[in-house]
């Protein structure tokens, strides 16, 4: 570390800027990174860590500003042309040739960029061999992609992005997905890769994470820099604390034994689900009364949406999910929704091209006219900026809007329970807090059952009732708002 | 590469074309016009493969590329009087420049817009012919003088050879390391970028090739037919039969491709007698196997012999 901070940077990031439209997804990011040293692009999602990544590598154009590699700016010229320089990346997701052996994988990553090469030679088998046992695949490099456990997918991509020996390896989230033993031996792996003198940038949703692995984290939120600095700097930093949890919360809780059902009016019972070789809920049992406000929090990849779209009957899992004592297995994912289980989702799936008025009709579809009109007119008092914008394209309206419509036009179909996914996703504070307040006010005027996610804790917790913790498809906590901060916030700077 | 040649796929393949060598010892004429016609479609059929089973690049076009092969030859033929094989092979050159000029903004469009692109360029070729009748034989057919050879036997062998060195050429391209960088940037463009990848290069000589095979095959078919129509080399129904048979016989297998289209041909010949129904029938396998066999005849062959 000493040494490293001696060498002249590897790469500089001067000045990057990337735009999408009016979405300015990065904002004037600097960073230095050298040779034998790992470091950390964290933030929250939505923050442009990912974007960031992208336009380093040439996969996203830059709007602005200089990327240099070895006093050279390559900021504009194409992916295949950054690699080529010396540039490796680990994607989050895998998709290997599954025709192909894992040792085939990886010597796709070792052939040159030629349309005359026909014969891979011995000395490319050779190398291959040797990556597969650097990155613990030496066992099953003879075996397809489709046979191995992910882990061992995670470190096939690891593997194609070290093939021609980077300077610089760009890892998109280290650990998603992965065990808590798993996360040791790639932790290891990254190092590593440090050891061996290249330059290691991670991005990742929080400093705790990768904190034990990298030298210096860069904290950014909404397309800018907050700070940065050494894991411990960042992680004591005043803003990066507003951002992850928020100051002082002021909590609401109503205690459990006051909601009056004797059996909850959802139950999640010991429900797993797996995407294929990933597992992304492990035994979770959670329940929610009616009228109780439950938020679960967790990071990004924990496991909130899958827990949601099983509880909506989208995704097929073991265990049982009952609502007032019945099992919803079996019902279809419209009848649940019909009947009183509405999920706001994360990726809100408004109607772009219909109107603002059109979508809160399609919502509030199944009511009588009177009905309707009588729904309409409370739904405007708790969204005044809905009412003004009746005429105009959904797609038009800001994040913030878009999002009180999704809310809104899950709402007009009188929910029993409304679960919301990731609200806070991308909104600017100013947002969050009309959010805020519109929340506060369905609690206390209404009867509703509220179920609702987020990795924003100073969004979660002020409204709660009750909290789950999900991390690495399990829960992990659960209690009292209150006491969030003390027992279980440590996990989400 | 090496293993290739003691795979049961070699000695399979092997055995298959020397019996096919001799049938004409032993077959009747009429059999051999009917295959002669189907190894000129697997070649086609093959080159599709390449496209679609290697780079994804779903081409809904495959005889503009064949039309422009089949028609420029038998154009230079029937006006110049140029010898047979020149002008087979101008026909290729002339599908190789054709086929470039379109992938070359095509590819630059994403998902199901490189397909239209196709499509239209199909169209436009059909509108071609029948608009410049004096030089295309517009919707009656362009007469061509000259043919390789009148004997049935030679010209089943010249097809037969051309679909070996064809399919030799192609499945060995789709199994070198330029295959296995078009599976990469087929099955996920900005991964194969950032491994150092340029992916429309890799793809736009994915199409020169199957341009080039596709186009020196339907210049070969207009010469054995004697003469070149909309119908029989540019129509759309023609391309769907070519996809529908690549897909038969097994996506990403290139020489599946081949049985896939051996079958369309002779299933249907077969079926003549049933009229109408025949092409409803072989719809209907053709729909059976994509639903339940998805790998299509040599893909369930083949990973029945992996397991």
């Amino acid at each position: 570390m000493d040494t490293a901070t001696n060498n002249p940077p590897v790469l500089e990031v001067r000045g990057l800027t990337k735009r999408f439209g009016g979405l300015t997804a990065v904002k004037n990011l600097n960073l230095d990174l050298r040779g034998g040293e790992i470091f950390g692009l964290i933030g929250p999602n939505g923050s442009g860590k990912s974007t960031a990544m992208k336009a380093i590598m040439g996969i996203e154009r830059p709007s602005a500003g200089e990327v240099i590699f070895q006093g050279e700016n390559v900021a504009g010229l194409p992916a295949h042309k950054i690699a080529r320089k010396g540039f490796g990346m680990v994607f989050q997701h895998s998709r290997p040739l599954n025709r192909q052996t894992v040792l085939e994988n990886i010597m796709v990553a070792l052939l040159p960029d030629s349309l005359l090469m026909f014969f891979a030679d011995k000395a490319l088998t050779e190398r291959a061999e040797w990556i597969a046992n650097r990155v613990g695949l030496g066992a099953v490099m003879h075996r397809r992609p489709p046979t191995l456990p992910f882990a061992d997918l995670r470190r096939l991509e690891l593997a194609k992005a070290i093939a021609r020996d980077p300077k610089v390896v760009l890892v998109d989230e280290p650990f998603a997905g992965l065990t808590l033993a798993e996360v040791g031996a790639f932790s290891e792996l990254i190092r590593s890769f440090r050891d061996e003198g290249r330059a290691v940038l991670l991005v990742d949703h929080n400093v705790k994470s990768v904190a034990a692995l990298v030298d210096r984290v860069l904290a950014m939120y909404l397309g800018e820099e907050i700070v940065t600095g050494r894991a411990d700097e960042v992680m004591r930093n005043e803003t990066v604390r507003r951002v992850y949890l928020g100051g002082a919360i002021e909590t609401h809780a109503r205690p459990e034994t006051s909601f009056e059902d004797r059996v909850p009016f959802l139950q999640v019972e010991n429900v797993s689900v797996f995407y294929g070789k990933a597992q992304a809920l492990d035994n979770v049992s959670i329940h929610v009364h009616q009228g109780e406000f439950v938020s679960v929090v967790g990071l990004n990849g924990a496991g909130k949406t899958t827990l949601f779209n099983a509880i909506s009957g989208f995704l097929p899992y073991s265990g049982e999910i009952l609502r007032d004592g019945e099992r919803l297995r079996g019902t279809s994912p419209a009848r649940i929704a019909r009947t009183g289980i509405v999920q706001c989702p994360e990726s809100r799936e408004l109607f772009g091209e219909m109107s603002v008025r059109e979508n809160l009709d399609l919502g509030g579809q199944h009511l009588s006219d009177e009905d309707r009109e009588k729904q309409l007119a409370w739904l405007f008092e708790l969204f005044p900026i809905l009412k003004e914008r009746q005429g105009q394209m959904a797609q038009t309206l800001s994040g913030g809007e878009q999002q009180m419509l999704a809310i809104g036009r899950a709402l007009m179909m009188q929910p029993k329970i409304l679960i919301l996914d990731e609200p806070t996703l991308g909104l600017a504070p100013v947002i969050l807090e009309q959010l805020s307040k519109a929340l506060e006010r369905l609690r206390q005027t209404t009867q509703i059952t509220v179920l609702l996610g987020e990795q924003n804790v100073t969004f979660a917790l002020p409204h709660a009732d009750r909290v789950y913790v999900l991390e690495h498809a399990r829960i992990v906590w659960e209690g009292d708002p209150g006491r969030f901060a003390v027992e279980a916030g440590a996990g989400y700077l | 590469m090496l293993d290739f040649f003691k795979s049961r796929l070699f000695f399979v393949s092997l055995a298959v074309v020397i019996i096919a060598a001799t049938l004409p010892l032993y077959v009747s004429g009429y059999v051999l016009g009917l295959l002669t016609v189907a190894y000129y479609f697997g070649v086609f059929a093959m080159a599709w493969d390449l496209l679609f089973g290697f780079a994804g690049e779903v081409n809904f076009g495959p005889t503009f590329l064949i039309g422009v092969g089949a028609y420029t030859a038998g154009i230079l033929n029937n006006q110049y009087g140029w010898s047979v094989y020149l002008c087979i092979l101008l026909g290729a050159l002339a599908s190789v420049i054709a086929g470039f000029v379109l992938a070359l903004p095509a590819l630059r469009v994403r998902g199901p817009y490189f397909g239209l692109t196709t499509l239209v360029a199909v169209l436009m070729l059909q509108n071609f012919v029948v608009v410049f009748a004096d030089l295309t034989g517009g919707e009656i057919g362009l007469t061509i003088p000259d043919v390789i050879s009148i004997d049935a036997g030679v010209n089943y062998w010249i097809a037969l050879g051309f679909m070996t060195i064809s399919a030799i050429v192609l499945y060995g391209l789709s199994q070198s390391p330029i295959g296995l960088v078009l599976q990469a940037s087929g099955q996920d463009p900005v991964q194969a970028g950032a491994l150092g990848f340029n992916i429309v290069k890799h793809k736009l000589a994915a199409f020169v090739v199957s341009a080039f095979f596709s186009g020196l095959s339907g210049a070969l078919l207009v010469f054995y037919f004697g003469t070149a129509s909309v119908g029989t080399v540019v129509d759309v129904a023609v391309g769907v039969n070519v996809i529908v048979a690549a897909v038969l016989g097994g996506r990403r297998t290139v020489l599946g491709a081949a049985l896939g289209a051996i079958f369309l041909i002779v299933a249907g010949e077969f079926l003549r007698p049933t009229g109408e129904l025949a092409t409803f029938i072989v719809s209907a396998v053709a729909l059976l196997v994509v639903l339940f066999f998805p790998g299509g005849f040599l893909g369930a062959a083949l990973s029945r012999e992996a397991r």
